[in-house]
């Protein structure tokens, strides 16, 4: 098998495990937050507008996680630059 | 299939290229400013007052609100600068209902703009409060050998702010355009409608966030702090001047309603 093949069957099974794998750890640990939250909530519903600001913040922080392994994958896929390396070369 | 509005190139001049990131950054921008000028030309102070200016004044009233509540401090310090962070990032992210419109938050160049500003204003806010002396040695604050972790945190920080708001936008429109071409009828309009929560959530946090770096970088040499309790909340002494109208009937009253 040739070098782009081979590039390009690694770089699409490598974005489906980076995407797969790296949403299961923000996906508990975004759960175990909410949950927490909820209870917290449950318990004392004066501070409901604080918990809930903290609770944005710190989702968004915990997805980032998440956010990078999909920016990854999608650079795999959309601007591989060794993709597009060797396209250049096979080219010209 | 592209992945930002930085490859649709509208007008080119030898090296100057006008794409469609700049072009509707250009179009956010005059619509700001222009709505805002026409709103604010002729303010009432009276009981009567244009829709548009009771939106600009909610508006203006609750990013002060979260500010205040985050910073824990009475200052209009920071009210220009995250306000229009926020302002900024939320229109760009709402106007996507219209048709041919790419957010240009969707772009990596815009989100590193953005972040950089914090990146620079985080410091600014810091001098400003306790000295340039003070500030820096904060940074050797637990100890001398946690400088370059500091400075570490400090970049990495800034580069997440960038790449969290440019993901959140890209994987929206691109969902989007993914399931046009798989299930065209209805669905993509449910996820659409899901990428303005999603938008409009991330535009909070943005600014959320750019206050708490502007906050901790301030707070570690200033012991003055105002009582955050939501019970007194409503009744500060300095409100807005001009929207303190009424007294206790005006904007101050709804937090305590819902207690």
């Amino acid at each position: 098998m040739d070098t782009l093949g081979l590039i390009g069957i690694a770089s699409i099974i490598t974005a489906g495990i980076t995407i797969a794998i790296g949403s299961i750890g923000p996906a508990l640990g975004e759960g175990k937050a909410v949950a927490q939250a909820l209870h917290s909530i449950a318990q004392q519903p004066d501070e409901a507008n604080v918990i809930t600001r903290t609770l944005f913040v710190g989702l968004a922080m915990i997805e980032s996680t998440a956010i990078y392994c999909f920016v990854v994958s999608m650079i795999l896929i959309f601007a591989n630059p060794f993709w597009n390396y060797f396209i250049r070369k096979v080219g010209g | 299939m592209k992945i930002s509005p930085d490859t649709v190139i509208l007008w080119q001049w030898g090296v100057f290229k006008i794409n469609a990131t700049i072009a509707f950054t250009w179009g956010i921008m005059v619509f700001l400013t222009i709505g805002s000028w026409l709103v604010t030309r002729k303010l009432s102070t009276g009981t009567s007052l244009s829709r548009w200016q009771n939106l600009l004044e909610i508006l203006v009233k609750g990013m002060y609100d979260q500010i205040r509540a985050i910073s824990r401090r009475e200052s209009y310090q920071y009210l220009p600068f995250v306000g229009t962070l926020f302002l900024f990032v939320m229109v760009a992210n709402l106007l996507t209902i219209f048709p041919f419109y790419e957010p240009p938050t969707g772009s990596l160049s815009t989100t590193v703009g953005l972040a950089l500003c914090v990146f620079v204003a985080t410091p600014f806010f810091g001098i400003l409060e306790g000295g340039a002396r003070a500030y820096f040695s904060s940074y050797t604050k637990p100890a001398l050998f946690m400088l370059p972790l500091n400075i570490i945190g400090e970049i990495s920080r800034t580069i997440a702010l960038a790449v969290r708001l440019f993901g959140n936008i890209m994987s929206g429109s691109m969902i989007a355009a993914i399931l046009l071409s798989v299930i065209p009828l209805v669905f993509p309009v449910i996820m659409q409608a899901l990428g303005l929560i999603t938008g409009l959530v991330q535009a909070y946090i943005f600014a959320v966030l750019a206050m708490v770096y502007i906050a901790s970088a301030t707070q570690a040499h200033k012991k003055k702090s105002i009582d955050n309790s939501p019970v007194s909340s409503g009744n500060d002494s300095r409100v807005i001047p001009h929207l303190k109208r009424g007294g206790e009937g005006g904007f101050s009253d709804t937090e305590k309603g819902g207690k």
